[in-house]
């Protein structure tokens, strides 16, 4: 063997077969203090830290408030306007998932104007886009009593063809609210790859990549973090697409079970989801410490290779 | 702060690197050290685009830096470090100028790298392979630590040396005691209190002295010290540094055995092959990440047919070896070496389920984990021996570039493919391009090349044919490959098993070449 021996010396080295004595239990630099901030939801007192929102104090009075554009672990847009309330003394109804707490704020979450307010978006929504691959929707539509064909036949404004145009994933605009969550998560608030963005404007608007090409041109890096976040099944993974265009895709037949990737050492917590004994998609906690909801392309799909079926490498 | 060295964490470390980002929106600097302006380079504040190989003049001459500019954290060398004197007049000798000559990087950017970390109120080095795959790789890592402690940079919030770890259990695997010289825990096999501790509860003798690592078997098997071989779940006849050496080592054996989920180029090599289940889908157990989190893997999916599970198969093997250790349980195991390995003691399954994992030390079940070690240094009065500064000089990498070799060969991973891609390539990745000789278009220039062109690689171990492709990451005299098609690209006919002794990792980054038209 060519190797020369290599030099270092460490000085006064502690000795490697004695055990080193525990030392004291590391703390993380305290959280700077929040003043609590209390206000009325519904004629019902609550206190929540300076900082949060309407939504979070109304989660904290059990009030489910319905949202679409929201999620925690991205910043809010503001675009659905589903989540709004009503704010004693403003003009306008405000956004639940935004708006920071102010002392004594007084707030109706189900006013007759919040209904009607939320009926209509969900209308104006649910006669625009395809909303088949959207259960919570759906029941959101139920609960304040939406009837979408009031606009016209349904769905038909903003009908296109399906895009397929790689293996892993099914992009199909016609089920697209704009919600935005996708262009965040592939942005700022997560994987910073900038692959995606709202393109045109006023009723042009849609999501598009670079140049409107085909995402194997584009900056895409198949993390799937967009499909993660997507509110509507407007993004898919193919597997799902494939079983649900065979009539073989079963939900009530699936079950999650939480394991970690056998990758790279970051520890993901890997969501699989399995139906009759195949892997059909994975996902991760969005509350989870290391992931926060997102994977890369090999915790994503990588998980192929536990299946029985060969696949081609190069996608031939 | 952040300083990452000889990694590509953007690519290799996705979800570590989303962290990393926020730190940088957050307003942290971050400072890339690698000889390819990598897609995690073009997030730094600079790149210092050193010469494979020259890590430890760099690192010294940023040492020197920092004491000459005053930025030595005195009090805690002083309370906490042994050694710091020897240090300093060893480090002397690395004037900026000096680095500039060895590594190729601008004096003026060490300079500014060097103050950026010693100024910086919390800064933390993270490495992977970049340093790690050379000879003198335990040498590099050491450089690495004497700037830590040089600023005390070291056992506080925000601050560390962090090895990001390439496997998702390569942590695990060292905690358990697959290395040669620990028991589970990392307690050291030639103390005989500890070994008597594991004695007693086993009711077997141990043997007093540590084994051989894994290139110490492949030297043993030269010498037929070694004859027989079990390899679970690795693929050395691909992943072996100087494979036709490999290869020839492994056929030499007389009895192989593979326990793997495929037929992998050395299961084709083997006697008896055992397959395997899928650890992270289709069995029960725990892993351990980079930052030392315990977590528990489940069975998502039960195992093809035929297929079983390790430890099923691990303890068929002993009962017919003549142990009869019962139903393998993994929580019964896990809680067997609780007791056993103090730093787990407190991580029962319940736990690690409520707590979604928990890192160590973890002594009982009051403790909560530790987010990150060597606190201790900052006691006062110090508890513990000190930590000690050591004298690493530069050192070239082995395989020497000259007339006939004049190419820098180095070697690494890319985003969407694994190891010898046994698991990634069987799915279809969108990104996943015919491997190839990534050159730099100068190079391409110079050697009158075309993109996707064949082109013979040849090193002073094998030779083979790739096609090119241009790569602006690379500079002028610099190429690289990937690990991860050996059915396209042999890369490792290429690689050199110069081995550092106390690490037992071969120098996969730093290959010499020639490039010649075919």
């Amino acid at each position: 063997m060519t190797q020369s021996p290599n030099n270092s010396q460490p000085l006064d080295a502690p000795r490697p077969t004695i055990p080193l004595p525990r030392g004291p239990v590391p703390q993380a630099p305290p959280e700077r203090e929040r003043r609590s901030i209390e206000i009325k939801i519904d004629g019902e007192s609550v206190a929540v830290a300076e900082g949060s929102t309407i939504l979070d104090a109304a989660k904290k009075l059990g009030i489910d408030t319905p949202t679409l554009c929201f999620l925690e672990s991205l910043s809010p847009v503001n675009v659905c306007r589903v989540c709004v309330v009503e704010l004693e003394g403003a003009r306008t109804l405000v956004p639940a998932c935004s708006r920071k707490v102010e002392p004594n704020m007084s707030i109706r979450t189900d006013s007759e104007r919040v209904r009607l307010s939320r009926r209509l978006v969900l209308e104006f929504l649910a006669s625009s886009v395809d909303l088949s691959t959207a259960p919570a929707v759906h029941a959101y539509m139920d609960r304040y009593d939406a009837h979408p064909e009031r606009f016209g036949s349904a769905r038909a404004t903003v009908a296109q063809p399906v895009i397929i145009d790689n293996e892993l994933y099914v992009r199909d605009y016609s089920k697209c609210v704009l919600c935005y969550k996708c262009v965040e998560a592939c942005g700022v608030d997560a994987q910073n790859t900038f692959a995606i963005a709202v393109a045109g404007r006023g009723f042009s608007a849609h999501i598009a990549t670079e140049f409107d090409v085909p995402l194997p041109d584009s900056a895409c890096v198949y993390c799937g973090n967009c499909i993660g976040v997507c509110p509507t099944g407007a993004l898919m993974f193919k597997v799902e697409y494939d079983m649900r265009q065979a009539g073989t895709w079963n939900e009530s037949r699936q079950t999650q079970t939480d394991t970690i990737c056998p990758y790279c050492g970051v520890g993901c917590d890997l969501t699989v989801h399995q139906q009759e004994g195949q892997i059909v998609g994975v996902t991760s906690p969005v509350d989870h410490s290391v992931t926060h909801g997102n994977l890369c392309i090999k915790g994503r799909f990588g998980w192929q290779f536990v299946q029985i079926q060969p696949v081609d490498p190069d996608g031939k | 702060m952040i300083l990452l060295w000889g990694s590509n964490a953007r690519e290799t470390h996705p979800i570590f690197f989303h962290h990393l980002l926020k730190g940088i929106r957050n307003g942290a600097e971050l400072y890339v050290v690698d000889p390819r302006r990598t897609s995690s380079a073009q997030w730094a504040n600079l790149w210092l685009g050193l010469d494979v190989g020259s890590d430890i003049s760099l690192a010294n001459a940023m040492g020197r830096e920092i004491i000459v500019a005053g930025l030595a954290n005195e009090k805690f060398i002083q309370n906490a470090t042994s050694g710091f004197e020897a240090y300093k007049a060893h480090v002397e000798k690395y004037t900026l100028e000096r680095a500039e000559r060895e590594t190729g990087v601008p004096a003026e950017a060490i300079r500014r790298m060097a103050h950026a970390y010693g100024s910086a109120p919390r800064s933390q080095i993270c490495w992977t392979l970049g340093i790690t795959e050379h000879h003198d790789a335990v040498d590099n890592v050491v450089a690495l630590i004497n700037l830590a402690l040089l600023t005390g940079h070291v056992g506080r919030y925000g601050s560390g040396v962090n090895p990001l770890r390439g496997q998702n259990n390569v942590q695990g695997g060292g905690d358990m005691g697959a290395i040669p010289d620990r028991l589970t825990g990392f307690q050291h096999v030639e103390n005989d209190q500890l070994r008597a501790k594991f004695e007693q509860a086993w009711g077997v003798k141990i043997q007093p002295k540590r084994g051989w690592h894994l290139s110490d078997m492949f030297e043993a098997m030269e010498h037929g010290d070694l004859t027989m071989l079990y390899v679970l779940g690795e693929n050395p006849a691909d992943s072996e540094a100087d494979r036709h050496r490999a290869l020839k080592r492994l056929g030499g054996l007389e009895f192989l055995v593979v326990q793997d989920l495929f037929y992998t180029s050395t299961a084709e090599l083997a006697d008896v092959v055992l397959p395997a289940a899928a650890g992270a889908f289709e069995s029960e157990g725990t892993v351990t990440s980079s930052e030392r989190r315990v977590q528990r893997v489940r069975r998502t999916v039960p195992p093809p047919a035929g297929v079983r599970d390790d430890l099923e198969i691990i303890f068929d093997l002993a009962r017919r070896l003549g142990h009869d250790w019962g139903t393998p349980d993994p929580e019964a195991i896990w809680n067997e070496l609780r007791p056993l390995s103090p730093m787990h003691g407190g991580m029962s399954y319940r736990r690690l389920e409520e707590m979604g994992g928990i890192q160590w030390p973890c002594y009982d079940e009051s403790h909560p984990g530790e987010m990150f070690l060597h606190g201790r240094l900052w006691s006062e009065p110090l508890i513990g021996p000190r930590a000690p500064f050591s004298v690493v000089e530069f050192e070239p990498p082995v395989d020497q570039l000259d007339e006939q070799y004049p190419i820098r060969l180095t070697t690494g991973r890319r985003l969407d493919d694994y190891n010898t891609g046994v698991q990634t390539r069987k799915y279809a990745s969108p990104l996943r391009r015919k491997e190839a000789l990534d050159v730099s278009p100068e190079d391409g220039q110079f050697y009158k090349l075309r993109e996707g062109e064949k082109v013979r690689v040849t090193s002073r171990r094998g030779s083979l044919v790739a096609p090119v492709r241009f790569d602006s990451a690379l500079r002028p005299g610099l190429a690289f490959l990937s690990v991860h098609a050996h059915d396209q690209i042999a890369t490792n006919e290429l690689t050199i098993d110069a081995v550092d002794p106390k690490s037992g990792t071969s120098e996969f980054k730093a290959t010499a070449i020639r490039i010649e038209k075919v």
